[in-house]
């Protein structure tokens, strides 16, 4: 197996905070990952560790199979924390330039970065001069100097304008095209939602689900009824096998399924026992409710 | 190592402020050479500087890396800065994320300061060998050769405080505060020797423990050489005192500053790798 980055029984305490608690994870070659959890939930304290900024307490990880030192290994990533750094005196050339020596590179692919985050007209400003969306870009044109195995990105769209994060969405969905495998810190869920194959989440630093999205949203669904006659419809339902919670809200039904039913099958059944619908629609949980759900059982 | 050099080198050099700071320094260092300059011609008295017997071999190199080492003031703020910036530009935390191991950080900020020591040695190195064969009395091969052990002592001295100023920079994060304490350290020294000479000890063992003070071992390495000169011995003479200072650069003067460094570095790596940013 290609494992990009194992992580196992990580633990981070700031003081009485435990921050982080017995967190394992594998990050594989080829996936989009989302770290999905509240602020404060350890997100950006596990890339910490991993990214050779903040010391564990406990626990191991290691980069590409373990072949690698952790800073040569960081030297294949590509990352952005929270907010750009960089020289502020510096323009965007002479920044990206210093990377290339950090890391070890070449310095002939920065226009062809530069121009993919559509920043190449200005690469002779100065750091200080961009705007908060134009340095977010630059950031990513940064981290993909060395063309990275893995792409690690804490909150990209965090404060940035409705534009600004069009624009990061689109690039790294061109990013991920292209196989790169890509780990996202965030606590948008669409966002995860929208560019991620897998999901790690977390919350108060311990892990509550890994796996596909998919899977995670592997429930069979649920419906939306309206009709004129609501409580005949309720007692039906409450007496069908197929249905589990029932709910009636803003005289709307909704009711989750047990197992696999369609809309067709469960429209002629109620037709055939006297009940005619005015609204019916069959829906799947998104990841915000199956989110919001796991969170809540946690919690208690 | 070059490329942790050239990585220091790209920082310092985009810096306005740096490169201003870098570029006067080394202007003054030139600058000890206008000295020679000093002339009053006023009637009966006729005073010439170069004259005097300063720029004479050896005594050159003792007085001229006494003089010029005032100067690194002005790299001491290049050097906190450097250090304190990466801080509250948080860009050591890119760096960091950028594949650059903490051992590396520090080890390219140490080797900035080697340089800047190595270069500011040989610039006066140079400026005393054209001053001195253009002043000195004495041309002899031998007599330019001898005391050189002042340029060693020069370069140890500064690359000693520079670490100090590293340091500091890593250990307070902020460049106006870091050379704060700087001066706070100096008075601080100030304080325990006066203590010390008024409660505790003799003049000789009150300078023999503040010997082992950093900034106190760094001033010990070049004594002030003014009472050396010819002019001045021979006004002492004249008064019936005899002047006899030990004005040597003893081994374990250099032993004292080689250790402070070396604390100086290993412990701004150790609070680097113990703290998390």
């Amino acid at each position: 197996m290609d494992h990009i980055l194992t992580v196992q029984n990580l633990t981070k305490k700031f003081g009485y905070l435990t921050a982080v608690k017995d967190l394992s994870f594998t990050i594989e070659k080829g996936n989009v990952y989302g770290i999905l959890g509240p602020n404060g939930s350890g997100k950006s304290t596990t890339l910490g560790i991993v990214l050779n900024v903040v010391n564990k307490t406990s626990g191991q990880f290691s980069w590409f199979n373990g072949q690698a030192s952790t800073h040569e290994a960081l030297k294949k990533v590509g990352a952005i924390i929270e907010r750009p750094n960089f020289y502020p005196y510096m323009t965007a050339l002479q920044n990206l330039k210093l990377v290339c020596k950090i890391k070890d590179v070449e310095e002939d692919k920065i226009e062809e970065k530069l121009e993919l985050v559509g920043l190449l007209d200005r690469k002779d400003s100065k750091f200080r001069t961009f705007s908060l969306g134009m340095k977010q870009r630059l950031a990513i044109a940064s981290a993909l100097l060395n063309d990275p195995e893995i792409l690690i990105l804490d909150e990209p769209t965090n404060g940035l304008d409705p534009q600004g994060i069009h624009q990061i969405r689109e690039i790294i969905k061109t990013i991920a095209a292209k196989g790169t495998t890509i780990l996202l810190a965030s606590h948008l869920l669409d966002e995860v939602e929208k560019v991620c194959t897998h999901v790690i989440i977390l919350r108060k630093g311990e892990k509550l689900y890994s796996g596909r999205v998919d899977s995670l949203k592997a429930s069979f669904g649920f419906f939306e009824l309206k009709t004129s006659d609501m409580d005949s419809l309720y007692s039906f339902l409450k007496g069908n096998e197929h249905f589990g919670e029932i709910k009636i809200e803003n005289g709307l039904l909704t009711a989750f399924l047990h197992t696999e039913l369609d809309a067709q099958k469960l429209n002629k059944l109620l037709f055939e026992n006297g009940i005619v619908v005015s609204h019916l629609v069959k829906r799947k949980e998104s990841l915000e409710e199956q989110f919001l759900e796991l969170t809540k059982n946690a919690k208690a | 190592m070059i490329r942790l050099l050239h990585i220091e080198f790209i920082k310092l050099w985009n810096n306005r402020a740096s490169k201003i700071l870098i570029i006067s320094y080394f202007t003054l260092l030139t600058s000890i050479a206008l000295f020679a300059a000093i002339k009053f011609d006023i009637g009966p008295i006729q005073f010439h500087l170069a004259d005097q017997g300063i720029f004479n071999f050896p005594y050159i190199w003792h007085f001229n890396t006494f003089i010029t080492a005032f100067f690194k003031l002005f790299l001491a703020i290049v050097i906190v800065s450097m250090m304190s910036n990466e801080y509250s530009n948080k860009t050591i935390k890119q760096n960091l994320i950028d594949g650059l191991s903490k051992k590396e950080f520090i080890l390219s900020k140490f080797l900035t300061v080697i340089s800047f020591s190595l270069i500011s040695t040989l610039f006066v190195f140079v400026v005393s060998l054209i001053l001195g064969l253009a002043y000195s009395d004495y041309n002899e091969i031998s007599i330019i050769l001898t005391d050189l052990e002042f340029l060693v002592a020069f370069f140890v001295k500064l690359t000693g405080f520079f670490s100090f100023c590293l340091f500091l920079g890593v250990l307070v994060k902020r460049s106006a505060f870091a050379l704060g304490f700087l001066i706070l350290w100096q008075v601080f020294e100030g304080i325990i020797r006066g203590v010390m000479r008024w409660k505790l000890f003799d003049g000789e063992t009150t300078d023999a423990i503040m010997g082992f003070f950093p900034l106190q071992a760094m001033f010990n390495l070049i004594k002030e050489p003014f009472t050396r000169l010819g002019a001045v011995q021979s006004v002492v003479n004249q008064m019936g005192e005899e002047l006899s200072l030990d004005y040597a650069i003893h081994w374990y003067e250099i032993l004292i500053v080689l250790i402070w460094t070396a604390i100086f570095i290993y412990g701004s790596y150790a609070i680097l790798k113990k703290r998390d940013l």
